[in-house]
């Protein structure tokens, strides 16, 4: 027979004052010491990093590699001896983007493009929202509409911008249908496979919980099909600013104001490559920015609190 | 009790028709009777279960477990036992036969602990008080005192991925306690762990067997862990799934994995347990 007690002998020796005087026998004391130890040694504490060093460590390598490309660009066009109407200098494409800034052409451009991208965004949000859950709660649906969603993500926005321009006349209405169909696919098909890959487990112990239809949904379905939704939200903020370039790029004049689109049309017809580049530069941007501002960060915090490392592990 | 001799002899002991009813060998001979008999807490009857056209999964199984009872149900693979736990989950229904388990349901415990990873273990087990219908501000207080009887109330805001495996398990433990149902269901829990984490869940669950005073009904191949842990312990055949013999223990207070009593009724079951898979070979 084992001990039912521990012997005394195995107690450390401790002054009596330092003994806790706990209700619980020596035997629970000791169990719950020895759960502890393994605690400790089974798990390690996560590493903090000080929020600078981390935001340097994030920022760095990309700013570093866009200098080497500005530096490359640089040294092709003096080595090489390029001509201005075969690529512009890094200088000439800055000084023209600043040209264009000082002008007020610029400013309002970037205003017009990135208003009209927002608004369609947000209603590819909601619509590209409302569609996935159909797609994934509702079976008949998801037999008969997935593949022509998933068709659609083929299509190039561009390809809309003809019909739309029938339909709407040259006004925002036309935009806001290219950026919607664009962005509607991406995220209601992000959102769909989040949902197919929510681990089976997880949908069981709902159910051993006693989760009805719509618990199961709210409490363990959508937030685990997030970082899926998320993905689908990010790509879906990627065509739909493809889509308002394409429509501003395609459809001028009307009730359209100059967006950022029509303003690089106009240094097409006006062979100022320093300009046509400097717009392509300031589109990228635009699109970077609001990915790694608003997108992200999210994206980030959701993946990390769940044990995931975004972008390979640290 | 458990000496070398005991084990020996369990193991030439001329082998009993199956389904008789018998005390290990060295447990004192007779049959651990409880001093009233206790009500039954899950009775099934006669179960068959087969998916589909395929083969039978579980082949008249009839077992009976008593209220507050730590029964094992241990077997080779395929000898259904997850699905004979599913069955008593509610998560299936049996293609005959029946099942009765306790009008307010049983709670479940998996091999892989199944934590939702973006709440906190606090949060997991506040959700299952919260689908049960307990009161926002109850929630926190109830799971935190739930947290504490598994030892884990440091860990309450910590998620699943900065716990340990056995972490995990111990937090899924206190979540399958806030379901607050009569009968705990676990399916091959400690299974992933590591040998010495599994030794110390034995204890912890133990401890909690005794305290909540739960029916519990634990699934597992490891015959050692069932003698460690059971009251009874129940074999199934495999393929198809029926009960082949159990055994009861008299003394449940006091083991440990190593103790000699467990590793003679370890003996005695696995030379079972291998008759059981050789008749399988042909």
């Amino acid at each position: 027979m084992p001990p039912e007690t521990v012997p005394p002998a195995a107690v450390p020796a401790e002054p009596l004052s330092r003994v806790p005087l706990s209700p619980e026998p020596p035997l629970v004391d000791d169990h719950r010491r020895l759960e502890a130890g393994l605690d400790r040694l089974q798990t390690r504490a996560p590493a903090r990093r000080s929020p600078l060093r981390r935001a340097l460590a994030t920022a760095l390598p990309p700013v570093v590699f866009v200098v080497l490309l500005v530096v490359a660009w640089q040294a092709a066009v003096v080595l090489l001896d390029l001509s201005p109407d075969v690529l512009p200098s890094p200088a000439a494409v800055a000084g023209a983007v600043g040209a264009a800034w000082a002008s007020g052409t610029l400013p309002a451009a970037v205003a017009t493009s990135v208003g009209r991208a927002f608004v369609g965004y947000a209603l590819a949000l909601v619509v590209g929202t409302a569609l996935g859950l159909l797609l994934a709660e509702v079976r008949p649906i998801r037999r008969a509409v997935g593949p022509v969603v998933s068709g659609l993500m083929v299509l190039p926005s561009v390809a809309w911008v003809p019909a739309a321009t029938l339909w709407f006349g040259l006004s925002d209405a036309l935009v806001t249908f290219v950026v919607l169909m664009g962005g509607v696919p991406s995220i209601a098909l992000g959102l769909v496979a989040g949902v197919d890959q929510v681990p089976p487990q997880l949908r069981r112990v709902g159910r051993v919980l006693g989760a009805g239809r719509f618990r199961q949904s709210v409490d363990i379905v959508f937030p685990a099909a997030l970082p899926g939704y998320l993905a689908g939200i990010s790509q879906g903020w990627a065509f739909s600013w493809r889509g308002v370039l394409a429509a501003e790029i395609i459809a001028v004049g009307g009730s359209l104001g100059t967006g950022v689109g029509a303003l690089l049309q106009q240094s097409r017809e006006a062979t100022d490559l320093a300009g046509v580049l400097g717009a392509i530069l300031v589109i990228l941007a635009i699109g970077i920015a609001v990915e790694l501002a608003l997108l992200a960060p999210v994206q980030r915090r959701v993946l990390r609190g769940r044990g995931l490392a975004p972008g390979g592990a640290s | 009790m458990g000496t070398p001799s005991a084990e020996a002899a369990s193991a030439s002991a001329p082998a009993p028709a199956a389904g008789v009813r018998l005390a290990p060998s060295f447990d004192g001979g007779a049959p651990a009777r409880r001093v009233s008999p206790a009500p039954v807490a899950i009775r099934v009857e006669h179960v068959a279960q087969r998916y589909g056209d395929g083969p039978l999964v579980l082949d008249d199984v009839s077992l009976e477990v008593a209220r507050g009872e730590f029964l094992c149900l241990l077997g080779a693979s395929g000898c259904g036992k997850s699905t004979l736990l599913g069955l008593l989950a509610g998560l299936d229904a049996p293609t005959s036969g029946t099942v009765a388990i306790p009008a307010e349901g049983a709670a479940a415990m998996f091999q892989e602990s199944a934590l939702l990873p973006w709440l906190s273990a606090r949060r997991n087990v506040e959700l299952a008080l919260k689908l049960r219908g307990v009161g926002r501000a109850e929630r926190r207080t109830r799971a935190l005192e739930l947290l504490d009887l598994v030892n884990l109330a440091d860990a309450a805001e910590r998620r699943p991925h900065e716990l340990s495996g056995g972490m995990r398990q111990r937090v899924a433990l206190a979540r399958a306690l806030a379901q607050d149902r009569p009968v705990l269901l676990m399916d091959e829990p400690f299974a992933a762990l590591d040998a010495i984490t599994r030794d110390v869940l034995h204890d912890e669950l133990e401890r909690v067997w005794r305290a909540t005073g739960r029916t519990i009904v634990f699934v597992t191949h490891n015959v050692r862990e069932a003698a460690r842990l059971g009251e009874r312990v129940v074999l199934l055949g495999s393929r198809p799934g029926r009960v082949v013999r159990e055994w009861r223990v008299a003394r449940t207070h006091g083991r440990r994995i190593e103790s000699p009593e467990v590793g003679a009724l370890a003996t005695e079951i696995t030379e079972h347990l291998r008759r059981e898979i050789r008749r399988n070979a042909a």
